[in-house]
């Protein structure tokens, strides 16, 4: 093992966590100050208040959070290039490694949807969700460096990880509007959005935008779990056993598939379609914690 | 339904209705999700397929929780009828909604567009512009450019495209089918089985070599020749940090229908023979000894497979001497690179053969082997034996105890090889391919018709997609801007 490169992996991790509570504070200072609520105003038109509000007085806090996260998002993608160096592999041999670097495709796959979509609402979820999860890799699951088991030798590997871990951080973005959808459909129910939501999509917008991203990554999900099969049929002998972890990819892709079932064949919207956008992807996570720490089964490589 | 109106429900109809209902798309949706939430018992609860000793093990803790759970299969999840219930029914749904629309979306697509509606201004995209008359001629270049399928009307065109989405969408659904027959296929004429071969032996192809050996339900013999495949060499290595496996190699010559090779097999490397596979699964080691009774003669000599117990390969094992008078037997562990430990006695801090120790008692009377009863090769049962000592061993050396000699000449591992025929998989691969192509199509396919429409002056423009699959809006903005370009 390269000690320099495991060392400047770990130093690059805490400068990007510096750089992503910068970046989190700055969401949150532009989140609480864009947008000055406007008195007995109908708050549940979120195109009217585009109107009255004035998003310049902050335009500078966003920009300086985004381009925070920007910055942030090189120094964890040079950590996670590093710590592949020292180990001489790619970095998804425990799950440390599937950490910072579900951590860096999720934050990714932000930054690249902002070109298109103006989701600078989600900053601070996003900066906040990356915090915790780099700060849970750091310090409850660090492993040093080391070399892959025998199994996790093989090309399958990065390409069965590189597609579970976008799906995975796709997923979870996917969540996370829904979950804004169900919180601020809540709000509005009760009388009104809080002012830091004013720049939030209408729940309409909110609604689609959790839809086209789960039909986005469908097909990578379901190509993740047959790459995985593959790779189980070279390492294994058999390309399916019902092994834990196999058992909840599957239950994932059911899950979604019902998902896409409800909203384009039962028609399923709104609320409803939130929730089970939610189970799915709990289903992901649960996969990922519970049954990569505490599960049996031959996927033990947390490393823990 | 009233009780009058119940005998009128014909044999057939009732069919018919459980036909419509079977296939309705809630039902889908609610098969769907029984499916998952089917699936999460068998994650949580030790499965025989996969872990019989966690399920033995599991009854023994709690006797009659593990009753109820084996009342309802909840210890073959996977292969129980109440999953394969739902799984079924969810395939007979999807035929029965798949089939007719396969058919359907033949006949759509080969007949032209729907005709332009009466109400164009009821649509989701709608403009109206004045032209000068050559807008129809216009339209319908950009449509061909663009290749739509269009339908010309007196005063209309009407332009169809994205039939892709909708093909894509019935390839996926029947990939699926594909998938499941390929698992089917596979479990009923595929076979798997298992055989420790000892470094420098061989391994033949036929059913006695196996230690274990699973035939699929319709399969009656091997699928395979009787290749041969003979170990020459093995080689893991390990970290020296952390004492996980870091490779393993192993070198064989194989001979398969008098074709002979030199292979190299890794771990996600294995060795085909037609159909057939061969895995590098597991390994361990198996001491040499020799053990010679009180004339000096030799009762017993070869190597003996010890099964390891940890990371660190201490293994476990017996020595049954049954032609010793009386018969012998040592109950041995086997420490790769020994030392001792305050707590626990002899243990191996590291997996290779570094220190290696074999610690044993000795037990003489009778081994039990003439009793009937299954014994297991790594353990012997000491009740009808008498103790005669405990001793320690490394390689070279002998140890004397009261009526013979043992002497440890040598270790030499052991692999354990996973033979695997599945005639079945590449259909399901075949399937999983299919899928995901059509998944592509189905997903980010975009169906949708536009219209134009001349009234006089007046040119109408609307369009309409399925799925609200957004850029719509900025198709029409070009076909706007092209039409009015060319005013
Ligand atoms: C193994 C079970 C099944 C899986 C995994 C599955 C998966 C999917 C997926 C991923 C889609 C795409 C959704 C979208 O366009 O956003 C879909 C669409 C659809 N499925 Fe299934 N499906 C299954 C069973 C069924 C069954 C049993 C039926 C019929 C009763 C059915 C009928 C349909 C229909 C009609 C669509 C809509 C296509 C469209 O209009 O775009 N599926 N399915």
């Amino acid at each position: 093992m390269d000690k320099s490169w495991a060392y400047i992996s770990n130093y690059s991790i805490y400068v990007a966590m510096a750089i992503f509570a910068l970046s989190f504070l700055a969401h949150a200072f532009e989140t609480a100050f864009a947008v000055r609520a406007p008195k007995n105003a109908d708050t549940t038109e979120g195109t009217l208040l585009t109107k009255t509000l004035d998003y310049g007085r902050t335009e500078k806090a966003a920009r300086v959070a985004t381009v925070l996260m920007v910055l942030a998002t090189v120094a964890l993608a040079f950590g996670v290039i590093a710590r592949g160096l020292s180990n001489g592999h790619v970095p998804w041999g425990n799950m440390y490694e599937f950490s910072i670097t579900g951590a860096l495709t999720f934050v990714a796959a932000y930054l690249v949807a902002l070109r298109k979509y103006d989701l600078r609402w989600l900053g601070l979820f996003i900066s906040f969700s990356v915090l915790l999860t780099l700060g849970t890799a750091i310090t409850l699951l660090y492993r040093d460096s080391a070399p892959l088991v025998p199994a996790l030798k093989s090309t399958w590997l990065v390409i069965h990880v590189v597609a579970a871990i976008i799906s995975g951080g796709i997923f979870l973005l996917a969540n996370v509007v829904a979950g804004a959808y169900l919180y601020l459909e809540n709000a509005e129910s009760k009388g009104g959005r809080p002012g830091w939501a004013f720049r939030v999509p209408t729940l309409d917008v909110l609604d689609q935008l959790s839809y086209r991203l789960v039909a986005f990554v469908f097909p990578l999900w379901t190509f993740s779990v047959i790459a995985g099969a593959i790779w189980a049929e070279a390492a294994w002998g058999r390309y399916w056993g019902w092994d834990p972890k196999e058992t909840w990819a599957f239950i994932t892709w059911v899950a979604y598939a019902a998902y896409l079932h409800a909203r384009v064949t039962v028609g399923w919207r709104g609320k409803r379609a939130a929730w089970l956008c939610i189970f799915a992807g709990s289903t992901f996570l649960f996969n990922y914690v519970y049954i990569n720490i505490w599960g049996t089964g031959k996927h033990t490589y947390s490393g823990l | 339904m009233t009780q009058t109106e119940l005998p009128e429900l014909g044999f057939l109809s009732l069919l018919r209705y459980i036909w419509r209902q079977l296939t309705s798309m809630r039902t889908a949706l609610i098969l769907l999700m029984m499916m998952g939430i089917a699936a999460i018992p068998g994650s949580l609860i030790p499965q025989r397929i996969s872990n019989p000793i966690a399920v033995r093990d599991f009854f023994a803790a709690h006797p009659t929780r593990a009753q109820w759970y084996d009342r309802f299969s909840l210890f073959d999840v996977y292969g129980s009828s109440w999953f394969s219930a739902i799984y079924i029914l969810l395939f007979i749904s999807l035929i029965g909604c798949v089939l007719p629309r396969t058919v359907e979306h033949f006949r759509a697509m080969r007949a032209e567009p729907p005709a332009t509606p009466r109400n164009l201004n009821r649509l989701e995209q709608h403009q109206i512009f004045e032209g000068n008359g050559t807008e129809l001629a216009e339209a319908t270049r950009w449509f061909k450019k663009k290749r739509f399928r269009i339908r010309q009307g007196m005063q209309d065109i009407s332009a169809e495209k994205g039939y892709l989405r909708e093909t894509g969408n019935l390839f996926f659904h029947l990939s699926l089918i594909l998938i499941l027959i390929g698992v089917g296929f596979g479990s009923l004429f595929g076979m798997r089985g298992e055989a420790i071969v000892n470094v420098g032996e061989r391994f033949i192809n036929v059913p006695t070599s196996y230690d274990s050996l699973a035939l699929g339900k319709l399969t009656n013999d091997l699928n395979a020749s009787p290749f041969v495949i003979e170990v020459n060499d093995f080689v893991a290595t390990y970290n020296p940090k952390t004492n996980a496996a870091t490779d393993y190699s192993m070198n064989v010559t194989t001979t398969d229908e008098d074709q002979v090779r030199e292979q190299l097999v890794k771990v996600n490397k294995p060795l085909t023979f037609g159909d057939t596979r061969v895995y590098l699964q597991a390994n361990g080691y198996a001491p040499i000894v020799t053990v010679r009774d009180s004339t000096g003669s030799v009762v017993f000599q070869g190597p003996v497979t010890f099964l390891p117990q940890d990371g660190n390969l201490r293994s476990i094992g017996s020595i049954k001497v049954p032609d010793a008078n009386p018969q012998v037997g040592f109950v041995a562990s086997l420490l790769p690179t020994y030392q001792r430990s305050e707590s626990d006695g002899g243990i191996s801090v590291y997996p290779e053969l570094l220190r290696p120790k074999m610690l044993f008692s000795v037990w003489s009377g009778d081994l039990g082997l003439d009793s009937g009863v299954p014994q297991s090769v790594y353990r012997i049962d000491t009740t009808e034996m008498t103790n005669l000592g405990l001793g320690s061993l490394s390689v070279g050396e002998t140890f004397q105890y009261p009526g013979g000699t043992i002497t440890l000449e040598k270790i030499i591992p052991w692999v354990n090889l996973q033979i695997v025929d599945d005639p079945g998989k590449s259909y399901a691969l075949f399937g999983g391919i299919a899928a995901i192509l059509g998944l592509i199509f189905s997903l980010y396919g975009r169906r949708r018709r536009i219209w134009v429409r001349i009234n006089g002056t007046q040119v109408e423009v609307a369009a309409l997609s399925k799925n609200n699959a957004p850029g719509l809006e900025k198709e029409i903005a070009e076909l706007v801007a092209h039409l009015k370009g060319n005013a």
